[in-house]
């Protein structure tokens, strides 16, 4: 499996995982403060911010890089 | 007073930077509208992030986990962390590609060349400028509720009729008549550092306020006990169908007008690569202060008191205002009141420039031709337009005043509700034309309908089948352009070969 299936099937299973339903009821307050669904979502931000540091690192597209510049494009579109 | 001076001081240093940029402006129309491709990965981050952190995210966030709990910030920030770096990555990219290769300057531009027709631009303009006035009002309504907030008994003699606050009418003319005076100086490139400078402005200002309001109540652990422990959960709050389609709401960056233009302006693609990670972290440092603030809010009294810090008949809008100007000094409740501008207005001028752009590339110079108005005669037509938007926006503001969150999700569904059609241009050769029509149709009347049935905006826990509307217009969209494109005439070679070119 290529690391870049596995960066996206991260990003995936971030999305399933956002649906916290067990921790639907929970009133507990982590470090006496933050409401356990709230801290938990805050740890899904930082999943991401690091699913989002692997797709630069293993799945950024080759390609786009190098495109024509602008400047000698015609302006607009379809007239 | 003192509240009143440090925010006049503030907007006074942003028309300041207005007139800075403007001897970097080069006087044309690409420069106004595109600041000629050449913003780099920094400001390009800091002017897209300000320019999606509006009312929703500070006055709207604080209100909303104040009515239904801290759940408010599962149900629309952690799902934009995920989902807002996935539009920047697979449409945001894209289309900035496509932008800089074919010269385009709006999303109309783009979908008259990739379904070959002159009049899609005709049917998609009224739906996009009118969509980002609710967007609009979003912003100025939140203004108004916190600055009204924080200068409750400021000035009796003068407002009486406002417990002595300053009307919310008088705040969106001042923050209209600012944004307006920086972007005409100059355009887009001046909302991008005004932009940059505000989003600085209101990260520092959101944690501040927070830190000033916990210590206020004896503490983070203090402020949480005191809270309604009803709010620390989602049951009760939010259904599971109802959290889980939310998850649609956050595609609304891949249709945003504004946002469109913002990746028109970096200077090359690798600009994306901090957004991607910077945008989620910066989402959760914005948010957590004012959810936490809103959910303190349920049960937290006056210090030494049994009076409850916000009256039980407070709007949802008005609670980080109460919060800021109960629990602070007026100095801290001057900056904060900064920083709350600073969100707001640096939306509004991403989305002033944006609707300019749209009317002069998009009806001005598409329907009388590019040579009939000089460069210099375009930027005053957009200009022009502009303020005859904001005239109509701030009129909407004297009626009757909806929530800032609720509006705001009803403008984020309709945007996000499109967003199969921009996934389709990119990613589907086989998405035709009529596709495109039906769908923008279908959205449209979806979009109403459901809007006329949640009262336009007064039911703010309107649901259909159980979930939020966008689910249903997302899919009247999706199956529309599908279905329609599959029995439609496909693009001609010529088209696929532009947007998907055989290397």
């Amino acid at each position: 499996m290529s690391k870049k299936t596995l960066v996206f099937g991260y990003l995936v299973l971030l999305a399933i995982l956002h649906q916290d339903f067990w921790l639907k009821d929970n009133a507990s307050l982590v470090f006496g403060f933050l409401p356990a669904t709230l801290a938990y979502h805050m740890g899904f931000v930082c999943a991401a911010a690091i699913g989002w540091l692997m797709v630069i690192k293993f799945a950024w597209p080759k390609g786009l890089e190098g495109e024509p510049d602008s400047d000698s494009a015609s302006e607009g579109g379809a007239e | 007073m003192t509240q009143v001076v440090i925010i006049c001081i503030y907007l006074a240093m942003l028309i300041g930077l207005g007139v800075v940029s403007r001897k970097f402006f080069r006087g044309g129309s690409a420069d106004f509208f595109v600041a000629s491709r050449s913003i780099g990965p920094f400001v390009l981050f800091m002017s897209v992030f300000g320019t999606t952190m509006t009312a929703f995210a500070m006055v709207g966030s604080t209100g909303e986990s104040y009515r239904v709990g801290v759940a408010t910030f599962g149900k629309i920030a952690s799902s934009s962390a995920l989902v807002h770096s996935a539009v920047f990555f697979l449409i945001g990219l894209r289309l900035w590609s496509l932008g800089k290769r074919n010269g385009y300057m709006t999303q109309i531009e783009l979908f008259r060349d990739r379904f070959e027709s002159k009049g899609i631009g005709y049917l998609l303009f009224p739906i996009l400028v009118g969509l980002i006035i609710p967007y609009l009002l979003v912003g100025l309504l939140g203004a108004g509720s916190f600055i009204g907030g924080v200068t409750r008994g400021a000035f009796p003699d003068v407002f009486a009729s406002t417990g002595g606050a300053i009307p919310p009418w008088l705040t969106s003319l001042v923050i209209c008549g600012v944004v307006l005076s920086y972007i005409f100086m100059g355009g887009v490139r001046s909302a991008a550092w005004a932009n940059t400078f505000q989003t600085i402005v209101f990260m520092i200002m959101g944690v501040l306020a927070f830190t000033l309001i916990s210590s206020k109540l004896g503490g983070f652990a203090a402020a949480s006990e005191m809270a309604n422990e009803a709010k620390a959960v989602r049951s009760g709050n939010i259904t599971e169908l109802q959290f889980l389609s939310y998850m649609f709401i956050p595609l609304s960056v891949g249709m945003f007008p504004h946002l469109f233009q913002n990746f028109l302006t970096s200077k090359n693609s690798k600009n994306f690569k901090f957004m991607l990670i910077a945008h989620p972290i910066s989402i959760m440092v914005t948010w957590i202060p004012c959810i936490l603030i809103g959910y303190w809010a349920t049960g937290a009294l006056m210090p030494g008191t049994d009076t409850p810090i916000v009256p039980g008949a407070a709007s949802s809008n008005a609670v980080l205002g109460i919060m800021v100007g109960k629990l602070s000094t007026p100095i801290i409740g001057g900056l904060v009141g900064a920083g709350v501008l600073a969100a707001i207005m640096s939306s509004l001028d991403s989305q002033f420039v944006s609707v300019g752009t749209m009317f002069t590339r998009d009806i001005v110079a598409h329907g009388f031709g590019k040579d009939r108005f000089s460069d210099g005669q375009m930027v005053w037509l957009a200009r022009g337009f502009i303020t005859a938007i904001v005239i109509i926006t701030f009129l909407f503001t004297l009626a009757e005043p909806r929530s800032v969150f609720t509006l705001g999700v009803w403008c984020f569904s309709g945007y996000a509700s499109l967003f199969p059609i921009v996934f389709a241009t990119i990613y589907w050769k086989r998405v035709t034309k009529a596709g495109a029509y039906a769908a923008i149709i279908a959205t449209a009347i979806c979009w109403f309908m459901l809007f006329k049935a949640s009262g336009y905006g007064a039911n703010g826990s309107y649901l259909f089948g159980g979930m939020m509307p966008v689910a249903a217009m997302f899919a009247a969209c999706a199956i529309t352009l599908v279905v329609v494109s599959l029995v439609t005439k496909a693009p001609s070679d010529e088209t696929l070969q532009k947007f998907f070119p055989t290397k």
